[in-house]
């Protein structure tokens, strides 16, 4: 569905993007993960036709952006960041317009728009100007105009920018209904946005891909870390005194731990220890905190390891 | 409908819907009444013929079609650009001269209801004075000729930005500039004097359309000023997008 192959942007002599190759599928979910500023609005815009690349070439359904621009347009539905509302306009007239501007016929409107209300759940404010409405439903609004002409290939850069986190709900639900009709492409510099919404992840950094796949794919391939939180009650299991520091000297002679610390200081008459090794050994542990009279009343494979993977490759030289 | 015809229409709708176009409209309309008020009716009643009065209110009601064009364009691409609903139309199947050119169709149909309101002056002079029904129409001919190439000097200028401010700055000087051509003509050596004076957008310019003689050469230099600003407007989007 789209192919980009060496694609650049500079803004004068500043590089803003690429050299980006990459393949993505019909029908695929993928979130473009990265930090402000790393080039992900560039790309997305140059994907959307709003944007020459300086080099390289990007297909969309088989069409060249620069030779067949309007092929591509057709085939494409996008939000900017900001949703690219008239707020003079009624929402119905908005949609109308925007489904007009994108080449559909006064029937397929007149079909569409109440469709197209109805999925994005805005038929409630259809007669109200655009600008007249709450963020949340602008953003629905700004989906709505993406969706109206029903594109193959959907674009959206940070649908919840703005939103509060019942809105972020919202969004994410509607984003999720959307992946039986349309390839999405979706970026965010917020890591759950991506993996709670995309089947495969893209990590852009200094305007790179650093790394790509699923989330368990990069958690596996580049976390070679495996962590886990263990939870013990104090004072033991056979009523004598243990301490926090006899559970950690029971973990440390787990054979693989590489770290341990604790993670929680145990003021409600419970420690939690955080936990390192290079393959899974929450079994282990758990064996030896209890062979040592230790009471384990939770024990949890950390769930950290994509964010781990995030912040290793683009946030670790910054911070 | 293309698409030209499609953004016409919002844009025309948009200048129904907001303050700024009744602003200006009212401005131009009191001015303008004012203004004839002055050079006809105040102090110097009776002391002009009809055909003068007319001339007197086609030379100050072209200077303020001229205005009321910068004050109307100067939205026109630079809002779009600064709220982001320009990337919906750059990301649609729409070429750039049909955002350009239904633009300054919305713009200068507006401006032409603006303009012929003022119709009232005229038919005044017709009822109670001697003057040609050509010499009205031509005057008017004028207005909307001037009228469109400042309209496309301000969209030029509202393509190069996304301030509005700025956008108005840089129609106001282009315009400003080139009603003062022949002035400054008249300082400066041929054969830059003879380049100024041919491209200045009133004084000899305006002589014709405001007597109600309809010069061809100046239809023509009108319509070939807006034609260059639109295709310059057109070109500055294009390549906005290789910035």
């Amino acid at each position: 569905m789209v192919q980009l192959t060496e694609v650049t942007k500079y803004y004068g002599p500043k590089r803003a993007l690429g050299p980006v190759s990459c393949e993505i599928g019909k029908g695929d979910t993928v979130g473009f993960l990265g930090l402000n500023g790393v080039g992900k609005t560039t790309l997305l815009r140059i994907l959307a036709c709003g944007l020459r690349p300086s080099s390289g070439r990007v297909e969309i359904d088989g069409f060249d952006v620069l030779r067949s621009p309007h092929e591509v347009r057709k085939r494409v539905g996008y939000l900017p960041e900001t949703p690219p509302v008239y707020r003079d306009m009624t929402v119905r007239d908005y949609l109308a317009f925007a489904g007009r501007i994108k080449g559909m016929t006064a029937e397929a409107i007149a079909r569409r728009v109440p469709e197209v209300e109805a999925r994005t759940r805005i038929s409630e404010v259809s007669d109200m100007p655009t600008g007249h409405l709450s963020e949340g439903f602008r953003q629905r609004v700004g989906v709505a105009q993406a969706i109206v002409h029903e594109p193959e290939l959907l674009i959206l850069d940070e649908p919840t920018h703005d939103l509060d986190p019942v809105q972020i709900v919202e969004m994410r639900r509607m984003i999720r209904s959307l992946k039986d009709s349309h390839t999405i492409l979706i970026s965010s510099h917020i890591l759950p946005e991506i993996s709670q919404t995309c089947d495969r992840l893209l990590i852009l950094d200094d305007g790179e891909i650093v790394a790509t796949g699923t989330e368990e794919e990069l958690s596996g391939t580049l976390v070679r870390t495996r962590r886990m939180t263990v939870t013990i009650r104090l004072g033991g299991s056979d009523g004598t005194d243990r301490t926090s520091a006899d559970a950690e000297a029971a973990i440390r002679g787990v054979t693989g731990v590489t770290r341990t610390e604790v993670a929680d200081g145990g003021g409600d008459g419970a420690v939690t220890f955080e936990v390192e090794g290079e393959e899974d050994l929450r079994g282990a542990v758990c064996r030896a905190l209890v062979e040592g009279g230790h009471e384990v009343i939770a024990l949890a494979r950390s769930e950290r390891g994509l964010e781990r993977v995030f912040v290793d490759l683009v946030g670790g030289e910054r911070s | 409908m293309g698409a030209t015809g499609i953004i016409f229409r919002r844009e025309l709708r948009a200048y129904l819907r907001s303050p700024m176009g009744y602003i200006v409209a009212a401005v131009v309309l009191l001015l303008d009444g004012v203004l004839f008020y002055a050079v006809a009716l105040g102090p110097n009643a009776g002391q002009l013929l009809s055909g003068e009065a007319l001339r007197g209110f086609f030379y100050n009601a072209s200077g303020m079609t001229a205005v009321a064009a910068v004050a109307l364009s100067i939205r026109l691409i630079a809002e779009d650009r600064q709220t982001g609903t320009l990337l919906l139309l750059e990301t649609s199947p729409v070429k750039d001269w049909e955002i350009v050119l239904g633009k300054f169709l919305s713009a200068l149909a507006f401006l032409w209801g603006i303009t012929l309101a003022t119709a009232y002056i005229p038919l005044l002079l017709l009822v109670n004075g001697k003057i040609a029904l050509g010499h009205i129409l031509v005057g008017y001919l004028g207005m909307l000729f001037l009228g469109g190439a400042v309209l496309a000097i301000g969209l030029f200028a509202t393509a190069l930005t996304r301030h509005q401010l700025v956008a108005a700055a840089v129609a106001s000087v282009i315009t400003g500039s080139m009603f003062l051509f022949s002035t400054l003509a008249r300082v400066v050596g041929a054969p830059l004097a003879f380049v100024l004076d041919a491209l200045t957008l009133h004084d000899h310019r305006w002589t014709g359309f405001g007597s109600g003689v309809l010069n061809l050469s100046d239809a023509f230099y009108y319509a070939a000023v807006a034609y260059f600003f639109l295709y310059a407007a057109t070109r500055v989007m294009e390549l906005k997008r290789w910035e």
